[in-house]
């Protein structure tokens, strides 16, 4: 069976990439495009391990097949920062020890800047329901939540200040 | 003299059922010796599965540790985690 | 052997440890960089697959692989055919004392299958589909046999018998009958029917809980490379390299030193990623194929091939006076040990009572085997199922006695220089300044409302020592690398470097601590037990000690004085003789730039076997909101107090409380392994294996009080276990408060609920 040629844009880069038709685009980020950064968990859908950005909707990459990203703009957690400088996010974790193992914290982030993309002032109960789809086994949510509100308050000021 | 308490039940069987005994030893290793002798297999199982706690100090392999003149010494399972 | 050590420094006060420095691996964990075992890529690398059982229990008549081999990509298959067959030895290793002949036949089976899931064959290929595959064509005969998985039932007369050769050990003589109970487990003190009779009030209880899975979030992975010359190396992802290192090649019957195992990064333990299951699977593949193997879990394999812990059984009778004084207890505990023998049910023996003083008890443990995964370790491994029991059973007596919880906990409190339960006399203890935290936080004047309930609960873990060894040494500009053989699961690493730089009185950026593999440091054994900030700590420090030592004996060289005349303060050398040192102070980077002229390289190593670990006890407050007509329990909010002896690394102290009332929290309301008829689980994945989210929790309040271990340099005690001891018992007895009924079988689904509030209603 003769593999499906894809171009997408990841990160802001073209990539071109071959896939068989049943891979998925976890596998092709992982195993074809090297970005080991998505995880992952259970490869159902269920942990939010694989959790990237596409077309700027959140989604699992173990549920979307390879081919579904042709002339998609995908984002993931290598995407993040700029350069070497760290997303308010990311700086927000390492300040509030939002992490433990670090597994699931890709996803988590990745899915926690699609909640502040889309609102930018989230309450407590929003930020928990939004993130409802990533699981943590290391931490019980109480630092990730205060992180990510945290920076949820840093970046509506940057944007107040800018 | 190191003042030895055995409560527990695998222990016991090889004590013939006795609960405390004394048995005179400076460090873990003559004391391990001493109780093999005394009670064939006990000694062999307490280096092998268990951990002794010396005066309150849970110790595991210690066969240097010292025993003061008096110690009390508790025969206990060894302990693990997870 | 141990010394507890006070580092050297004028001031009593701590410059680095107790502040909350970011972890130096932060940044490569939030960048997507850090590299865990699935992570590795190598050439000509292939990917492993395991075959497994689609039986619960049956005897394997053969297998054909002839038709897998041959299809174009595979490159290796194996069976148990492939490992070497061993004697039952005794191996001390990792967390719980393994026998290989078992652990060799829970990798591979052999000769029988017992219980779905079981690996029974093993392949290689150039691609995961190639590999999926080849599976589908090894040729497998079975003769299924009865199965059976509940612990009682497996106990009873006439039950499937998994192990013919198994007979009851604890029993005094040795029984001729097969049996499922590997062990009898006893241990006693004083008078029992005396106690009982002096008792104004006596409770009689029986609890139960599923088997429930540790949950990583990383699904087991390594990369194993086997070379011609018989070196080889794995990558994995462990809670112990050595460990894993050892197993290793006991079962494949290797020499440690032709071993080289790499830690990966570990997407979270628990306890659960202590042995091993794809390694030396791995190992074999690699050998076979004369390439490197990659091996990754699925999650469905996760579930249904490793750990979990044990589904359990516990019956109370506990009796006590008018005034709140328990005077007898009888606890039996049954203990579901999976497909081989080894239960933590000793470890529940020994804990159930050890947060109180009672005269006379007697506790049995049974170790039972069943058609259900091997267990594995899973955070303070058999307390929780214990204190689910007793805890309820307190709580049963303290409603009986009209008494207020926290009231009758206070009454039986062990304090130092009582003798514990499970035998030493307690010293050093924080029991009674735990409860006191708990009794007068704000949580508890918090007013409940309509179907609303407030249940308090106590733990206990003993904490370990163990070895450790530690390299500290000294760059050639000052900067310090602290080098482990700690896996690092919840960020121990930050913990070392801060212990370093506070005895050598730098910076903590300055120190580099990293985790180095088998063949580039000695022993450790695992990161597990809550022991490496207490152990390996301890390593740390000794080692940054000695090269202070060793540093101001080269400052006393440089000024020509006697050692006695020079003091270590704030990172650099100070003579006492002023006019001795006439360019003043000698800094690290000084010392460490002219290293060679007083004696060469700055670097040290300790290799110890700590000992005194001190235990930990934890006294919880939850308040729950149980919605009567779907019986879904909401925990309102969630109070934790914990003994911690000294928080290095306060925040991370914080974050083992909360994950570990989380595991609880699940383990309590949802987590459950459901088997059908058949003995398969029907629930293998996170869709319907329900481990907290967060929206279904609170913030989690973590109150450490610093009670120190005298044993630590710092003080510190172990703190990951203990947390997930009481959150069982104080879900039930919340919901027992909100609801007027009582639950005796967990986890306390919102159908079980709502069944028990319509029973209850009649």
């Amino acid at each position: 069976m003769s593999k499906q040629r894809t171009a997408a844009i990841v990160n802001g880069d073209p990539v071109e990439f071959l896939s068989d038709p049943g891979q998925t685009l976890l596998d092709v980020l992982r195993d074809e495009l090297h970005l080991t950064g998505s995880k992952e968990g259970c490869g159902s859908g269920d942990c939010g391990a694989c959790s990237v950005i596409m077309d700027g909707r959140l989604v699992c990459a173990c549920l979307v097949l390879a081919a579904e990203a042709e002339d998609c703009r995908v984002e993931t957690i290598e995407g993040l920062s700029t350069g070497s400088t760290l997303h308010p996010l990311q700086q927000k974790f390492l300040d509030h020890a939002a992490l433990q193992c670090g597994f699931c914290t890709p996803g988590v982030l990745m899915a926690s800047k699609a909640l502040l993309d889309a609102n930018p002032d989230p309450t407590e109960s929003e930020a928990r329901y939004w993130l409802a789809g990533n699981l943590c086994r290391c931490t019980g949510y109480d630092k990730i939540i205060k992180a990510v509100l945290d920076a949820a308050a840093e970046l509506r000021q940057d944007r107040k200040s800018a | 003299m190191a003042l030895v308490i055995a409560d527990y039940a695998d222990c016991r069987a090889l004590t013939g059922g006795l609960r405390a005994f004394e048995v005179e030893a400076s460090t873990v290793r003559e004391l391990l010796q001493r109780i093999e002798a005394r009670f064939p297999g006990l000694g062999d199982l307490i280096d092998q599965r268990m951990a002794i706690a010396i005066d309150g100090t849970i110790t595991q392999d210690a066969h240097s540790a010292v025993l003061e003149p008096h110690s009390e010494v508790v025969l206990l399972p060894k302990i693990g985690g997870g | 052997m141990n010394k507890p050590v006070k580092p050297e420094d004028t001031s009593s006060i701590l410059k680095v440890v107790g502040t909350r420095p970011i972890r130096p691996d932060g940044v490569e964990k939030v960048t997507g960089r850090a590299a865990y075992g699935a992570d590795l890529h190598l050439p000509g690398m292939l990917i492993g697959k395991i075959k497994r059982s689609p039986h619960a229990h049956a005897h394997i008549i053969s297998i054909d692989t002839r038709k897998a081999l041959a299809l174009p990509g595979v490159k290796a298959v194996m069976t148990s055919a492939d490992m070497p067959d061993l004697a039952a030895e005794h191996y001390e290793a990792g967390e719980s004392a393994s026998n290989l002949r078992d652990l060799s036949a829970n990798v591979m089976a052999r000769g029988k299958v017992l219980y779905h899931g079981h690996a029974i064959a093993a392949v290689a290929a150039t691609s995961n589909a190639i590999a999926d595959q080849a599976l589908n064509l090894i040729e497998i005969v079975y003769e299924t046999l009865p199965h059976v998985i509940d612990v009682e039932e497996a106990m009873a007369e006439g039950a499937p018998i998994l192990h013919e050769q198994m007979v009851t050990a604890g029993l005094g003589e040795t029984p001729t009958k097969a049996s499922n109970i590997a062990t009898k487990h006893r241990l006693d003190r004083g008078d029992l029917a005396a106690g009982f009779a002096a008792a104004d009030v006596i409770v009689e209880t029986r609890y139960s809980s599923a088997a429930v899975h540790q949950g990583y979030i990383e699904p087991h992975a390594c990369v194993a490379s086997y070379a011609a010359d018989g070196q080889t190396q794995v990558w994995s992802s462990s809670q112990g390299h050595f460990v894993i290192r050892g197993l290793c090649a006991k079962l494949l019957k290797l020499r440690f030193s032709d071993v080289r195992v790499i830690p990966a990064e570990i997407g979270g333990g628990f306890g659960g990623k202590t042995t091993v299951y794809l390694e030396p699977l791995a190992l074999v593949l690699s050998q076979k194929s004369g390439h490197p193997v990659k091996m990754v879990m699925t999650r469905e394999e996760v579930f249904r091939a490793t750990g979990p812990t044990s589904a359990s059984v516990v019956t109370v009778k506990m009796g006590a006076k008018r005034d709140g004084t328990i005077t007898a207890a009888q606890i039996d505990l049954k203990f579901q040990a999976g497909a081989f023998a080894g239960s933590p049910v000793g470890a529940a023996v020994m804990t159930s009572l050890a947060c109180y003083d009672v005269a006379n008890f007697e506790i049995t443990g049974w170790d039972v085997v069943t058609n259900s995964p091997k267990v594995a370790a899973y955070r303070a491994p058999g307390a929780p199922n214990a204190a689910l029991g007793v805890e309820c059973a307190v709580d049963e007596l303290a409603e009986k006695l009209g008494m207020d919880p926290m009231a009758i906990r206070e009454k039986n409190a062990v304090r130092n220089g009582v003798r514990a339960p499970y035998g030493p006399v307690y010293k050093n203890i924080g029991y009674v300044e735990t409860l006191e935290a708990i009794k007068s936080h704000p949580h508890m004047s918090i007013p409940l409302g309509p179907n609303q309930g407030r249940g308090i609960a106590a733990g206990f873990w003993f904490n370990i020592g163990g070895e450790s060894t530690v390299n500290v040494s000294i760059n050639e500009d000052g900067t310090a690398i602290v080098s482990t053989g700690s896996p690092d699961i919840g960020g121990s690493r930050a913990s070392m470097a801060m212990m370093a730089a506070e005895v050598l009185g730098i910076g903590v950026d300055q120190v580099r601590p990293i985790v180095a593999d088998t063949a580039s440091i000695g022993f450790s054994t695992v990161t597990g037990g809550s022991r490496t900030t207490f152990a390996t700590g301890m390593a740390v420090v000794q080692a940054a000690e000695k090269l202070v030592t060793d540093l101001k004996r080269r400052a006393a060289e440089t000024w020509g004085v006697e050692i006695d005349q020079v003091v270590w303060q704030d990172g650099a050398a100070h003579c006492l003789k002023a006019e001795k040192a006439p360019k003043g102070a000698l800094t690290l980077a000084a010392l460490a730039g002219s290293a060679g002229k007083t004696g060469g390289p700055i670097a040290t190593v300790v290799a110890l076997n700590a000992q005194g670990a001190g235990p930990g006890f934890g006294v919880h407050v939850c308040d729950v909101e149980v919605d009567p007509e779907t019986g879904h329990v909401t925990v309102l909010r969630y109070t934790a107090a914990q003994d911690v002896g000294k928080a290095i690394h306060p925040a991370y102290v914080e974050g083992q409380i909360q994950g570990g009332v989380a595991q609880g929290i699940g383990w309590a309301l949802n987590e459950e392994y459901v088997f059908s008829t058949g003995g398969i689980m029907e629930n293998a994945g996170f869709l319907d294996y329900r481990v907290p989210v967060a929206s279904d929790l609170p913030m989690i309040d973590a109150i450490m009080v610093e009670v120190p271990n005298p044993a630590h340099p710092y003080g510190a005690k172990g703190v990951g276990e203990v947390p997930i001891v009481p959150p069982l018992a104080a879900l039930a007895i919340a919901v027992r408060q909100a609801t007027g009924v009582r639950m005796h079988d967990l986890p306390l689904s919102p159908s079980k609920i709502r069944a028990a509030i319509d029973a209850n209603a009649r």
